[in-house]
């Protein structure tokens, strides 16, 4: 930038040249000027608020008698020894919805992005398409879609797999609705799309004589995904995978309109603390611990795949 | 290496249609194992095509290819023994120079490559780049990381797709003559496919020159240049200058032609058209056969030689060599290179001169086709490639 800037034009005459030495002073500046939104955007709906969050955390009192500062850290022992189960459940449940996102995204991504043709754009609109409607709606059809004695029910019912599935524990009786199953479907369903969007741009961006190549030199089609398609996607499936795991993890609409008691997220807690039971320090260091507990997953997963260089 | 002939590459009756166009002509073609055979032609003329449908990238609409006895027509390109260097490379920006290098072994299940590797590395004078991954590499070494990619599996053939094409013209010489060594160093037959003729007669034993699908000639890069049987060859490789004239009488084995009033005379052998007397016949010669008289000296011309009159319209001082444009009744823009020994000084523009050359350097060829096929700027021929003599250094 600076450069471009500075190189006066040649064929400028000597008095203009001098005329343009203030705009090049300001012109050192534009970039600053236009940060100022974001940062101050930053500032006022970031930082604050959690400024403001971490010290909640640290207070002690009553609703009656009004919140003090009192460096009170142990709300964080006491909220996680109370609600670990929650937290498990939320990293279980979020881990299980990333990875059935990713098996059911990968082949649809590969699917628009080398099979498509001319009806690459179409399915893209239809990836996209249920975000024309509100989350909530979406959430709640599946509740119709789940019910007792709906489609989901039946054929699982006919085909004999609720048995199965009750003994594994991810339904209960007869029932789909109010089920762990119900609720990763829910989570599953509505991060779809935040999968299958990196991952497309991802595979689209791999040059498709590299698969060439790799016939050329021996590979199968299916080595020839496994050692240059799939690695060369890594940035999509890392992207794809954080954009569905951090959301999820800390979701309470589908663990709410989809689940039971049984199945409460940390997400559902701190919603509870905050709204109906008032204990606002409790659920500020819910939200501290949960902001903790993603930041060291996403820190190690990023580690293990080793893609620093390639997100 | 060995002799037998196991190894030659075949091509009987193969075609590639794509809907109604036809990218390649149905075409036969051996090319025999060890050679350094390069398909020649401007972009569109199917040579791409036919490389592709060697390494079963592309399958022939109709045809066959064979690798000496092994039918290879409908093998997947991941069974046939052929690799590719591509034209961009397509080096796997994810894996680095010695994994790249190492594909093709571990495919096949080799599991000690490290000797293997470095040997090829070696052969490529990449070895201390082995760890870098092919972004880190310029556009020479990238080149020479997929030849050796390609080579290390010791394929039948090797096809390489315009591999020298993002190089800049000094570092393609280089690697021209690199090619070249590794070629006559391992022995297997390479298959190169190009645009630029110079490239072609220079590396290549045996050139097929494709126009429109089809093979125009093919031939040794000095029977091509010396004896081009159509006018796309004699403007495609070099430069020639090509008169229309007329058929007079046969005397011998030579035919006696007029052009432009003048007489002509022309070996029978090198003509490739039918000559009635009366017909017409495209005449051809190279602009560097040519000698140079001032009108003046124009009595001491041996008998026996093509004259034609003209005068210079341009001169260009190249330093080897000067290159003359003259008008002559019989041709609008005559070219004349002249290596520069001893300069004439009378020969500037508005000079009145006498151009002659012997009969045995005319080629004769059918007068049924356009003058200017397979010149810069005519259907097909896209680049302006420097002329042979115009080395830009």
């Amino acid at each position: 930038m600076t450069t471009l800037t500075e190189a006066p034009p040649p064929l400028a005459p000597g008095p203009a040249a001098t005329d343009e030495k203030p705009p090049r002073r300001r012109g050192r500046l534009t970039p600053y000027w236009l940060l100022l939104p974001g940062i101050l955007w930053l500032l006022l709906f970031f930082a604050l608020p959690l400024v403001y969050q971490a010290s909640t955390s640290v207070q002690t009192g009553s609703l009656e008698e009004g919140y003090k500062v009192t460096w009170h850290f142990a709300t964080y022992w006491d909220a996680l020894s109370a609600y670990w189960p929650q937290f498990m459940r939320s990293v279980l449940y979020a881990g299980t919805a990333t990875a059935l996102c990713l098996l059911l995204g990968y082949p649809l991504a590969y699917l628009i992005a080398f099979r498509a043709g001319r009806w690459r754009n179409l399915i893209l609109i239809l990836v996209i398409a249920p975000f024309f409607t509100s989350f909530l709606i979406r959430t709640l059809a599946w509740k119709t879609i789940l019910a007792d004695g709906g489609p989901v029910v039946g054929a699982l019912g006919s085909l004999h797999l609720l048995d199965v599935t009750s003994t594994l524990g991810i339904t209960a009786g007869d029932r789909v609705l109010a089920t762990p199953l119900a609720v990763v479907c829910g989570l599953t369903y509505n991060f779809l799309p935040f999968m299958i969007l990196p991952l497309y741009t991802s595979l689209e961006r791999i040059d498709g004589r590299l698969h060439e190549a790799a016939g050329d030199l021996y590979a199968k089609p299916f080595t020839t995904f496994r050692k240059v398609t799939f690695p060369l996607s890594m940035p999509g499936v890392v992207s794809g995978t954080l954009l569905t795991f951090i959301p999820a993890s800390g979701d309470y609409v589908n663990a709410d309109l989809l689940g039971s008691t049984d199945t409460r997220m940390v997400g559902n807690v701190i919603q509870t603390q905050f709204l109906r039971t008032l204990d606002y320090p409790t659920a500020a260091a819910l939200s501290f611990i949960l902001m903790a507990a993603i930041l060291l997953i996403v820190t190690l997963y990023i580690r293990k795949s080793g893609t620093e260089d390639l997100v | 290496m060995t002799k037998d002939r196991g190894g030659d590459v075949r091509l009987s009756g193969i075609s590639k249609t794509y809907g109604s166009f036809t990218a390649v002509e149905p075409l036969d073609l051996t090319v025999p194992q060890g050679s350094f055979f390069a398909l020649l032609g401007a972009s569109g003329c199917g040579k791409t095509t036919t490389l592709r449908m060697i390494a079963g990238l592309e399958e022939p609409t109709s045809g066959t290819v064979s690798l000496g006895d092994q039918d290879v027509t409908r093998l997947p390109p991941y069974k046939r023994p052929v690799n590719t260097v591509f034209q961009s490379y397509a080096l796997f920006p994810h894996l680095d120079i010695f994994e790249n290098v190492a594909f093709g072994l571990r495919r096949r299940g080799i599991k000690s490559v490290k000797k293997q590797v470095e040997e090829m590395l070696d052969l490529v004078q990449l070895g201390e780049q082995a760890r870098k991954k092919p972004h880190q590499l310029s556009g020479g070494q990238q080149q020479r990381v997929a030849v050796a990619r390609a080579l290390i599996n010791h394929p039948k053939v090797l096809l390489l797709d315009e591999p020298l094409g993002a190089l800049d013209l000094k570092l393609r010489r280089q690697m021209q003559l690199e090619l070249k060594r590794i070629q006559t160093e391992v022995g297997i037959t390479f298959i190169h496919v190009t645009h630029d003729q110079e490239e072609a007669m220079t590396m290549a034993d045996t050139v097929a020159v494709m126009n429109a699908g089809r093979v125009e000639q093919l031939g040794s890069p000095a029977d091509l240049y010396e004896n081009p049987q159509t006018t796309f060859v004699a403007n495609f490789l070099g430069t020639s200058n090509l008169i229309e004239a007329e058929v007079d009488t046969h005397s011998g084995d030579e035919i006696v032609l007029t052009a432009g009033g003048g007489k002509l005379t022309l070996p029978q052998a090198r003509c490739s058209a039918p000559t009635t007397t009366g017909g017409k016949v495209v005449v051809g010669v190279r602009p560097e056969k040519i000698t140079l008289t001032h009108a003046d000296d124009a009595g001491d011309i041996p008998e026996g030689r093509n004259r034609i009159t003209g005068k210079i319209a341009d001169t260009s001082f190249i330093g080897v060599s000067t290159q003359y444009v003259i008008d002559s009744p019989v041709c609008p823009e005559f070219e004349v290179y002249a290596q520069n020994i001893d300069r004439d000084t009378r020969l500037a523009p508005g000079a009145e001169v006498v151009l002659h050359w012997s009969p045995a350097h005319t080629f004769g060829l059918d007068a049924a086709q356009s003058l200017l096929a397979g010149t810069v700027g005519s259907a097909g021929v896209e680049t302006a490639e420097p002329e042979a003599g115009v080395t830009v250094r």
